[in-house]
């Protein structure tokens, strides 16, 4: 789960991270407001949004008047900020963070994160800050620091002091830097963070160390024990259908093409659509439906899927393992009497009791395609989608 | 030979009581395997399809002589119950459960550490479907019938996909050896390359298939050891070819954020090292028979 901003920069303070003096606000007069407050003459209007890479799209904007800073405002409320990392369809900017602006030394990139070879937590840093991490590891790999952490024993000060050397601080700057580091790191584990990034970290002309942006992405699977974290979400940031899918247990993950799928299991719901792209189509969805495929999940998954206005066929590939086919075909019956659904439907069943799923996918009345193998479910579904086959197979909205 | 489970492996249950985890005890029982006892504190005395209960893992290894278990113990407890079978004697640990958070499977292989490497508990999963040496034992929830016995030894991060593979190998009357489900989280017990090196000393296993997917260092890392390590044929498969950068694809770890972790570049990574690589999930099945008639 991702958060905002202002949010993971309380999170950092409250753990001794300095962070510059800002305020958050909802309307452009707050904003002005809220400047006031904050006093000085310089300050940074930023969009909330979860995404990277906003100062680019117009997201940030230094102002030095109340003005300057509702005319920043005007430009950001309601209004959709499209970065590198939002998709075409951009990220709704509903809150603006108004911050002093400081006297900038140098900037450092800091980031906490999980990494996948040591097992264990890494601090990644480099002296070239402002820049993104991939374009810092494309054109200055050698600046980069790394540091992975004994979970045992937690981050030890030698370590930081180490990071700090290496980024060529001065030494009465190492101090702060230690803190710094310990605090993003108790931070991460306390939170059960995946993810904390600094991007950038500056030293500011009168010699403070402070976080200027700042980045936190939490486990998912770790929620439960943090209700003050789950309470941060922000659902005006998701897909709204991947926050419907998540809600009901399923997970889903919408895509730009026009085949739908209803698949059980991760691995063979990735492999059904690298085999839709191989017959020529575009997967429309991601879609997990877990390992079960009860009725009431597959009807479920047909609502989430036919929610998508670009999905022209659905393609349901279901192994029945534990579960058998036939039980399997009776939800996809049960379910397509339920949903209404009005593109061609292709299902594949395979694993137990194969046999007795297709009669009574066949003995149903109702237009489904039936597919044996995944290449041919593909196939037949692309063909569908394509309106190669006769619009006679189409199921009909039947309630 | 197979590898980790045979027909005598004594298995225990953690977490026998819940109704999952009844279910596949049955299930286990009739397929096979040893099943002789179920760990859940504070259930000591109670049977479970037969077998008996114990509070702690510690007693029902003294009183079983069980040396693998499978944990079926849901997210907040599951890091705990890996730890007490890493102390308790357990030599081979599949975990099920899905959830697991992240910094406590940091901590379980911190603490697998503290034993010596020729006393420390084998770990595959969490979030797997666990292992199967056909015609032997079953140690998971995975369908025990769409395996055929025989020399494939299958490694999986995926439970379905792994069925689908071994349903189209059982279609071309080709067996498996061992197929071990090595799960779908980000840390993880073991890798590819931990279940490689087994494979490679097993007699019985004469071809080994990766079944890998986007996300993670763990297919990379196991090419560079099959290029100087692994003597037998390997054929892999990777998942999520038309998966986008930075979304997470059911899988905890099933995610693309650095350079190498995309399906095609494993593909190329894995191809360069002399693995044979399915183009598509399809032809999993007739890939490694190919393999195998060249081999033969």
């Amino acid at each position: 789960m991702d958060i905002h901003e202002y949010q993971a920069k309380e999170i950092l303070s409250n753990f001794g991270v300095d962070i510059p003096g800002g305020a958050l606000a909802y309307s452009p007069e707050q904003a002005a407001y809220r400047a006031r407050e904050l006093g000085g003459d310089r300050w940074i209007v930023k969009a909330q949004v979860h995404a990277g890479g906003r100062g680019k799209a117009g997201g940030v904007k230094l102002c030095s008047s109340e003005s300057e800073i509702q005319e920043a405002c005007e430009g950001m409320f309601g209004k959709k900020l499209v970065t590198h990392q939002t998709g075409p369809e951009g990220k709704g900017i509903y809150r603006v963070y108004v911050e002093a602006a400081v006297p900038i030394d140098r900037e450092i990139y800091l980031g906490f994160v999980l990494d996948r070879t040591s097992q264990r937590v890494m601090i990644v840093a480099s002296r070239e800050g402002g820049m993104e991490i991939e374009e810092i590891s494309a054109e200055k790999p050698d600046s980069i620091v790394r540091s992975t952490v004994e979970p045992a024993v937690g981050l030890q000060d030698f370590q930081c002091r180490e990071i700090a050397f290496k980024l060529g601080l001065e030494p009465a700057l190492t101090a702060q830097m230690v803190r710094t580091l310990k605090g993003c790191y108790r931070a991460f584990t306390e939170h059960d963070a995946t993810m904390v990034e600094i991007n950038p970290l500056v030293v500011t002309g009168d010699s403070r160390i402070l976080a200027l942006d700042a980045k936190m992405t939490f486990d998912d699977n770790a929620l439960f024990r943090h209700p003050q974290i789950s309470e941060l979400r922000d659902k005006s940031q998701e897909d709204p259908r991947e926050s419907r899918a998540a809600d009901r247990g399923l997970s889903y993950v919408g895509l730009e093409g026009n085949i739908g799928c209803i698949v059980n299991g991760a691995g063979l719901a990735m492999a059904t659509m690298d085999t839709i792209k191989l017959a020529g189509g575009e997967p429309a969805n991601f879609l997990d439906i877990g390992g079960g495929a009860t009725p009431e999940r597959v009807a479920k998954a047909f609502r989430l899927v036919m929610s998508d206005s670009n999905v022209q066929a659905i393609l349901v590939n279901i192994f029945a393992g534990i579960n058998r086919c036939d039980w399997v075909a009776e939800g996809v019956v049960q379910a397509l009497k339920e949903v209404q659904v009005d593109v061609p439907v292709i299902v594949r069943l395979a694993g137990t009791n194969v046999k007795e799923g297709q009669k009574i996918l066949a003995g149903s009345g109702l237009p489904i395609i039936r597919a044996n193998t995944l290449m041919e479910a593909a196939e037949r579904a692309v063909g569908a989608w394509r309106n190669d086959l006769d619009q006679a197979t189409r199921v009909r909205a039947v309630t | 030979m197979s590898i980790f489970l045979d027909r005598d492996t004594k298995v225990i249950v953690q977490g026998i009581t819940g109704r999952m985890a009844r279910f596949h005890t049955k299930d286990m029982l009739d397929y096979g395997t040893n099943l002789v006892g179920g760990v859940v504190p504070g259930k000591a005395g109670e049977r479970v399809e037969g077998v008996p209960v114990f509070d702690t893992v510690k007693d029902a290894v003294a009183k079983t002589g069980a040396e693998a278990s499978l944990v079926f113990v849901p997210p907040p407890f599951a890091a705990d119950s890996i730890m007490e079978a890493a102390d308790g004697g357990i030599r081979f640990c599949v975990c099920i459960t899905d959830g697991i958070p992240a910094q406590d499977m940091i901590r379980v292989k911190r603490y697998m550490m503290r034993y010596p490497k020729d006393r420390r508990m084998v770990l595959t999963g969490p979030n797997c479907a666990g292992t199967i040496s056909p015609g032997k034992a079953l140690l998971g929830i995975m369908p025990g019938h769409i395996y055929l016995p025989g020399n494939v030894g299958i490694i999986g991060r995926s439970g379905t996909l792994g069925y689908e593979a071994a349903a189209q190998l059982k279609e071309r009357g080709i067996g498996v050896s061992t197929s071990v489900g090595i799960g779908g989280d980000p840390i993880n017990g073991s890798s590819f390359k931990d279940i490689l090196e087994r494979f490679e000393q097993d007699d019985d296993t004469h071809v080994i298939a990766m079944i890998g997917e986007i996300g993670g260092p763990q297919e990379a890392e196991a090419a560079e050891f099959i290029r100087n390590r692994i003597t037998k044929p390997v054929v892999a498969y990777v998942a999520g070819l038309t998966a986008p950068k930075g979304r997470t694809m059911g899988h905890a770890g099933a995610i693309i954020s650095a350079f190498g972790e995309s399906a095609s570049e494993k593909v190329e990574i894995l191809s360069a090292a002399g693995v044979t690589v399915a183009e598509n999930p399809a032809v999993i099945g007739e890939t490694i028979a190919t393999v195998m008639g060249q081999a033969a």
